[in-house]
């Protein structure tokens, strides 16, 4: 938090303050630390780009879903995928940020999107294994966002949590189906959770003690677990759910501690994550192109959409757009 | 998300399409309320896109669409000032009458 001299700053800082310990929602038009709305626009914004992107390793299988049922299930799940991320485009603008800049930093490669995204979907059972431990990670990270200390942030999240928790719903269901199925798809099944289960891991972020940002954002209440608790809580539950499908996850370490109660898990690795970070996982650079190719070959449909709406006159709300008599 | 959006709609960007406040009415609801908001070229597609991103699972009967631009928020610096004369009317809420025990249907 910058040190300040100015007494009205202080006195605002101070108003803040007591605003978030009372656990008062700050909204849009509130007064709030340069810093806090700047960690804010970065979080919501890689929040909303992590739904973007996240709907191309799923969409990958939409044409080979090998049922009606399992495709419609899928698209209704890519649909909802595309909604969340409307969600939060919307709240990261209440921030006083535009989607088309937050886009352009997604595309240039400014503003960073979840590791998850950037590992490839081999077998129709990686759609299940993303439903069971990636929309399951991407819950336990979310429900406690629900309670974030800015408003428009949090009430995104309880409508995301709600979609979230039958998507990953869906995702067991398929595992389960496969892991009763014949030799090769519980197979298949076993090889795909042995593929995401690290990666989903990863998705909490990096070890407390590597986590520069956590103090402050616990501190204002937008984080309200750190990154190991929420991994501890997540390894929790994932472990008799395992069990229940009766596939096992791919870690010779996990134990039962009785006396903390709680699983104990091998290490991460931790230089994957960052080099996926980094750019340099399995599948960056074709996430990034894909999303890239349908921004510039979408634009000639975005713009004769804007002229059609200036002709046919004003209704648009202004914003810049010419206005025809 | 947020109600009052409106203050800030995409300052830099002259290239994204305006932004819309979206409201609904459930069901049985007696009033439309605000839901979120989305981006959309006209009033037209905004109400399409609006059913699509907020009502597909029957959350809602009707829909209205604003241009941000087009509301206006009372500012949160002058909140007790601007709401405070309630405070010191007692006499507007019901609970200032007293009414002796035993009245009914008062």
């Amino acid at each position: 938090m910058p040190v300040t001299d100015d007494p009205a700053t202080t006195a605002a800082l101070a108003r803040f303050e007591r605003a978030v310990a009372a656990e008062t929602r700050i909204e849009p038009r509130d007064e709030m630390p340069d810093a806090y709305r700047a960690t804010l626009v970065r979080q919501i914004a890689q929040h909303a780009h992590s739904e973007i992107i996240g709907m191309q390793p799923e969409a990958n299988w939409i044409t080979r879903a090998p049922s009606l049922r399992r495709k419609a299930i899928l698209i209704a799940k890519v649909q909802d995928e595309a909604g969340h991320g409307l969600y939060l485009y919307g709240a990261a603008e209440t921030l006083g940020v535009g989607r088309a800049e937050l886009l352009d930093k997604l595309h240039t490669g400014r503003q960073k999107y979840s590791s998850i995204f950037n590992y490839p979907t081999l077998t129709w059972a990686d759609v299940g294994a993303i439903g069971w431990l990636v929309d399951g990670a991407a819950i336990t990270n979310q429900v406690p966002l629900c309670r974030c200390s800015y408003g428009p942030y949090a009430r995104a999240m309880v409508r995301i949590c709600k979609e979230e928790s039958f998507h990953q719903r869906q995702g067991y269901e398929l595992l389960h189906t496969l892991a009763r199925g014949t030799a090769e798809q519980r197979a298949m099944a076993q090889d795909a959770v042995d593929r995401w289960w690290w990666p989903s891991l990863m998705m909490f972020g990096p070890p407390d003690g590597d986590s520069p940002r956590t103090e402050r954002s616990v501190a204002w209440r937008i984080k309200r677990h750190t990154n190991d608790e929420l991994r501890q809580r997540f390894v929790d539950i994932c472990v008799p759910q395992a069990a229940s499908l009766g596939l096992t996850l791919p870690d010779p370490a996990l134990r039962f501690d009785e006396a903390r109660g709680h699983w104990e898990f091998g290490a991460i690795d931790w230089d994957e994550f960052r080099a996926v970070l980094r750019g340099e996982g399995p599948c960056n650079e074709e996430r990034l192109a894909q999303r890239r190719r349908a921004h510039e070959e979408g634009a000639w449909v975005r713009e004769a959409a804007a002229a059609y709406a200036a002709k046919r006159g004003g209704r648009g709300g202004g914003e810049g757009e010419e206005v025809a008599a | 998300m947020g109600a009052g959006s409106a203050s800030g709609t995409s300052g830099a960007s002259g290239a994204d399409w305006p932004l819309w406040e979206v409201f609904v009415r459930p069901r049985r609801g007696l009033a439309h309320t605000h839901a979120g908001s989305l981006h959309a070229p006209d009033a037209e597609l905004a109400l399409r896109n609006a059913r699509d991103l907020f009502t597909r699972r029957g959350e809602g009967v009707s829909l209205w669409v604003v241009p941000a631009a087009a509301i206006a928020a009372s500012s949160p610096d002058e909140r007790d000032p601007f709401f405070a004369p309630a405070a010191d009317k007692p006499y507007r809420h019901p609970t200032f009458y007293e009414v002796p025990d035993g009245v009914r249907h008062l």
